[in-house]
């Protein structure tokens, strides 16, 4: 974003703190624009005033320009959005739009493997901090160089409703398939040093975002330029090379473009980028190996600068460091990740289910509730306030005390909702058994030391024995 | 059943001086296979041949390719644009532009440090490995030379200890024997260092003293002739107590004793080092300002050099905090190159961490709505490469990790990134029959 203080953003606002954006004060909806938390279209009175107005709507447009993003934004298929970042450094803000995930089909493919890769796409989710990850869309391939065959394949790709990007370096075939398949707005790819003029006709006449090829910096910014000038949506790609220098090279193109683009603020290559995993199955090796190397190709340019990836393996084993690597590189610093502190049903528990406790950090409480809900075990999980730190950080730290349980426990009455007095604490916590029995007058049971073992932990020790008295 | 040239197999025996794979079996002289699972061999099997086939991905690059495509035809079809009629032709032009790069420049560098030392300096090791010396960002050899890519040493510890399946099959024939532990992490599995964890020193464990346990420290001196690291047991009290110990036996050897923390007597460790000139690790909490403050007092209270100081800001693995990790790595990195003496080290990171992850580990995942997590021999070492790298692109220079194939991928790609690779040529994916 080219402003860097709000009074800038204010200047041009109606300063009328009229409230209707949500925030009381134009001065306070400024200095969420500037974090990007709130858009300038949301003060509905510049956005009205602006459709009479002549004067309001300069005001608008030069407002919209100054807080655009550094790296333009694009988006594929309905709402799929990439790019739109703003610093080179996750510390220095967040990174905004995570690399969105394309895996192939080529349109040689069998139907049944289509479908296959296909569902896989759609269906692959991995439960992480509170939600689940997911996969973006499909790229699908024209190895056939036969326009209908392509469009055949793109027609039931479509089907699936993920977002495409459609691969050939033949207009003709991007056209066909773009006749029937249009409305999906898919990204098509790629135009290059020879088939540019097509391609750009191609963008502009189905009005889908595109992506230009090529190694040569100085080409490639040519092409985006010239793109960009036409108001094609465009994205970049400086080819993936798979191995050894070529693969350096390519590190140093991808950082070049980026560092380029935000520092010198260089408007003709401020585009998302691609980069292709899927070229290290080039290689001359077992699928293993290949698909070993394309998950380091991947999370290298997850870390730096990728955009929008196009890759082959579907192996859940390579798509789960991915993904939740994505997911770390993508979490917004500047945001506490806890959860309320306080007392949780879990499965509609009883007076005879069993009560646990776990701490707020929210990578630790939703891995804790998650497995309960999912074991179909009742029981009740206290969530203590530790300040967003985990278990093990907190007992170590001294945030997780048993005067802190005992507090809990009153405040949440948890004593009225059972008939029993056993608490299940974590078994990362077990030095603090003793204390906290003493705190609370309750029995301490200690668990296992990760949650993922409590399903069979309760069925072995719930309902706990009773103590044989000699 | 994978059948695998043979050819291939001993360039790769040979690069990584790997004399044996578990499982597999060389049958008749043109192809390997591997061999059929019983039951009971299953898990070995399964777990040789992931690890042949990840040795194997890390060495793709040293392939001749330039062959391999000969039979698979790659149709990228390009076609010369031809000019429809339409009602009003637009004319396109290509907007030439030139890519003018922003030049980064940093004043300050990172501190170069070496670990161990030959004859000549004063030790007994064949060769030292020097440590940090950047300019630039890690693999930025664009913006400046890197001196030293980071290296990688493999954990060893002086009694057995739990470990996932997939690292422990490495090592159940070396578990309690160090100096063997040791000789096989060089010899098979080529790291560059080894670190000697001395564990059994904990009260709580075998509570070893410490003159008892430096011992061991002499026997992999003798076993190995690397640079070494040498660890405590995290106890507070006694790892000084230790420590100390450990860097009068080793005199002269440059180790680096890990580590000194704020909360036990870091003076004490590095008076021993600077007195027996060896390094120390200072290892903090993700913490920007503790790593500066215990950085300061070792180099201004104790006098510690500053060639002699690493720095541990801790390794959370992937999905476990690695994004805390990894920015509080980068921001160290980033104000030592803009000048802040007090963070200008080189960077250790505990990649073995990434096994404490239930992804890495655990069967299969214990949600019911998770789609499969797939095959666990892949998984683990998917999770310590990923995690290895994603620091490797923040600031570290030296990893200390576990399984066997991680490093031989993590060391191939900091190879590549480092530009010690060849050009290798291959054909284009985009109509690729894959
Ligand atoms: C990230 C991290 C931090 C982050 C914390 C971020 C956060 N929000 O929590 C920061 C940088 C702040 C930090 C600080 C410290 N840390 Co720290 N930290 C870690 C690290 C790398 C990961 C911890 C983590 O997030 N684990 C993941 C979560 C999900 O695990 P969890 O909360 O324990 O939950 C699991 C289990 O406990 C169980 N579980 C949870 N609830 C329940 C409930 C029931 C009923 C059951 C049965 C099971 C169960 O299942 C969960 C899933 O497996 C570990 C090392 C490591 N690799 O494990 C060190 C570690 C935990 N830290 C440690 C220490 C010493 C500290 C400090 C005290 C250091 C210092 N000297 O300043 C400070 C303390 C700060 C404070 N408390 O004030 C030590 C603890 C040693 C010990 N056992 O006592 C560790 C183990 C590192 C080490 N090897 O020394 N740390
Ligand atoms: S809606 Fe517009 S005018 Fe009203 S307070 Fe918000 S920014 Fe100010």
């Amino acid at each position: 974003m080219k402003v860097k203080s709000p009074l800038e953003i204010y200047k041009l606002l109606p300063q009328t703190n009229c409230g209707e954006c949500g925030f009381d004060t134009c001065m306070s909806f400024a200095a969420h624009v500037l974090d990007r938390t709130a858009k300038i279209e949301d003060c509905k009175p510049l956005v009205e005033k602006a459709k009479k107005d002549k004067k309001a709507a300069e005001k608008l447009k030069k407002l919209k320009e100054m807080t655009a993003p550094e790296i333009d934004e694009v988006i594929i298929g309905k709402d799929l959005k990439i790019g739109g970042e703003e610093v080179l450094h996750r510390h220095e803000l967040t990174f905004f739009n995570p690399t969105a995930l394309f895996f192939d089909v080529s349109d040689t493919m069998d139907e049944k493997t289509i479908d296959e890769r296909c569902s896989r796409v759609v269906e692959y989710r991995k439960f992480y901090v509170g939600r689940y990850l997911t996969l973006d869309g499909i790229a699908v391939r024209c190895v056939s160089n036969d326009p209908e065959v392509f469009v055949r394949v793109a027609k039931k790709v479509a089907g699936y409703g993920k977002p495409m990007i459609l691969v050939s370096l033949n207009p003709k075939c991007l056209e066909r398939a773009l006749k029937d398949v249009k409305e999906y707005n898919p990204l098509i790819y790629a135009a290059n040093e020879e088939n540019y003029k097509e391609v750009l006709k191609i963008a502009k006449k189905y009005d889908v975002p595109a992506v230009v090829r090529s190694k040569d910096l100085d080409m490639l910014k040519s092409l985006a330029a010239t793109f960009k000038s036409h108001g094609v949506k465009t994205v970049i790609d400086p080819v993936t090379e798979p191995f050894g220098k070529g693969l350096q090279k390519t590190f140093e193109r991808v950082v070049q473009i980026r560092r380029t683009a935000i520092m010198m603020q260089d408007k003709d290559i401020n585009c998302p980028i691609m980069i292709t995993p899927i070229s290290a199955w080039m290689a001359k090796s077992d699928d293993v190996s290949k698909m070993y190397w394309e998950t380091v190709i991947a999370a290298l340019f997850i870390v730096k600068y990728a955009d929008v990836m196009i890759l082959h393996s579907l192996e859940p084993h390579s798509i789960m460091p991915i993904v939740t690597l994505r997911a770390n590189i993508y979490t917004d610093p500047r945001t506490p990740v806890q959860v309320e502190p306080g007392l949780r049903a879990i499965n509609n528990p009883d007076r005879s289910s069993p009560v646990m406790i776990t701490t707020n950090f929210a990578l630790t409480y939703y891995t804790v509730e998650s497995d309960l809900q999912s074991s179909g075990a009742k029981g009740w999980l206290l969530v203590l306030d530790t300040g967003g730190l985990g278990v093990e950080v907190s007992v170590a730290g001294g945030q997780f005390t048993p005067d802190k349980v005992k507090k809990l426990m009153e405040e949440t009455k948890v004593a009225e909702k059972v008939d029993h007095r056993y608490l299940i604490i974590p078994g990362l916590a077990a030095r603090l058994q003793g204390a906290l029995e003493d705190e609370t007058g309750w029995k301490i049971l200690v668990g296992p030391t990760d949650s993922g073992r409590l399903k069979a932990w309760l069925e072995q020790n719930w309902p706990p024995k009773k103590e044989v008295k000699s | 059943m994978p059948k695998i040239n043979l050819e291939d197999i001993l360039k790769l025996l040979s690069n990584y001086e790997v004399e044996e794979l578990e499982g597999v079996e060389i049958e008749g002289d043109i192809e390997i296979e591997i061999e059929g699972m019983s039951n009971l061999q299953a898990i070995g099997a399964e777990l040789g041949m992931a690890a042949y086939h990840l040795a194997r991905a890390a060495m793709m690059l040293g392939f001749p390719f330039q062959q391999l495509f000969t039979q698979t035809q790659v149709q990228t079809q390009i076609q010369q644009p031809q000019l429809k009629e339409v009602e009003k032709e637009e004319v396109i032009e290509l907007i030439k532009k030139k890519f003018e790069p922003y030049k980064a420049e940093w004043s300050g560098y990172v501190e170069e440090v070496q670990l161990g030392a030959t004859r000549k300096e004063g030790g007994t090791r064949k060769y030292t490995i020097k440590l940090g010396g950047a300019k630039s960002l890690p693999f930025y050899i664009f913006d400046a030379e890197q001196p030293n890519l980071p290296a990688v040493s493999i954990d060893v510890f002086d009694r057995p200890v739990p470990l996932p399946k997939a690292v422990r099959v490495h090592y159940e024939d070396v578990m309690g024997h160090p100096d063997e532990w040791a000789k096989k992490v060089i010899d098979k599995f080529g790291a560059d260092a080894v670190t000697i964890h001395l564990i059994s020193t904990d009260p709580l464990l075998d509570d070893t003293p410490p003159s008892e346990a430096a011992k061991v420290v002499e026997d992999v001196l003798q076993a190995v002739k690397c640079p070494i690291i040498v660890g405590g047991s995290g106890n507070k009290e006694k790892d000084p107590i230790l420590l100390e110990k450990v860097a009068e036996v080793a005199e002269g050897e440059r180790v680096l004793l890990a580590s000194a923390t704020l909360d036990m007597d870091w003076e004490r460790i590095g008076k021993a080092a600077k007195e027996h000139g060896h390094c120390v690790l200072a290892w903090t909490q993700m913490d920007i300002n503790s790593q500066r403050t215990l950085n300061r007092y070792l180099l201004k209270k104790v006098g510690l050099p500053r060639d002699s100081l690493v720095m541990d800001p801790t390794t959370a693995a992937l999905g476990y905090g690695l994004d805390y990790a990894y920015s509080n790595m980068e921001r160290a990195r980033i104000a030592a190159l803009k000048g802040d003496e007090d963070l200008a080290f080189p960077v250790s990171s505990g990649t073995t961490n990434a096994w404490g992850a239930r992804e890495a580990w655990m069967k299969e995942s214990p949600l019911e709505g998770d789609t499969s997590w797939g095959m666990r021999e892949h998984r683990g070492p998917l999770w310590e490469i990923v995690t290895g790298l994603t620091l490797s692109l923040a600031a570290v220079d030296i990893f200390m990790m576990m399984h066997p194939v991680s490093v031989a991928v993590l060391k191939e790609l900091i190879q590549t990134l480092g530009g010690k690779k060849e050009e290798v040529s291959c054909e284009d994916w985009i109509a690729a029959e894959i």
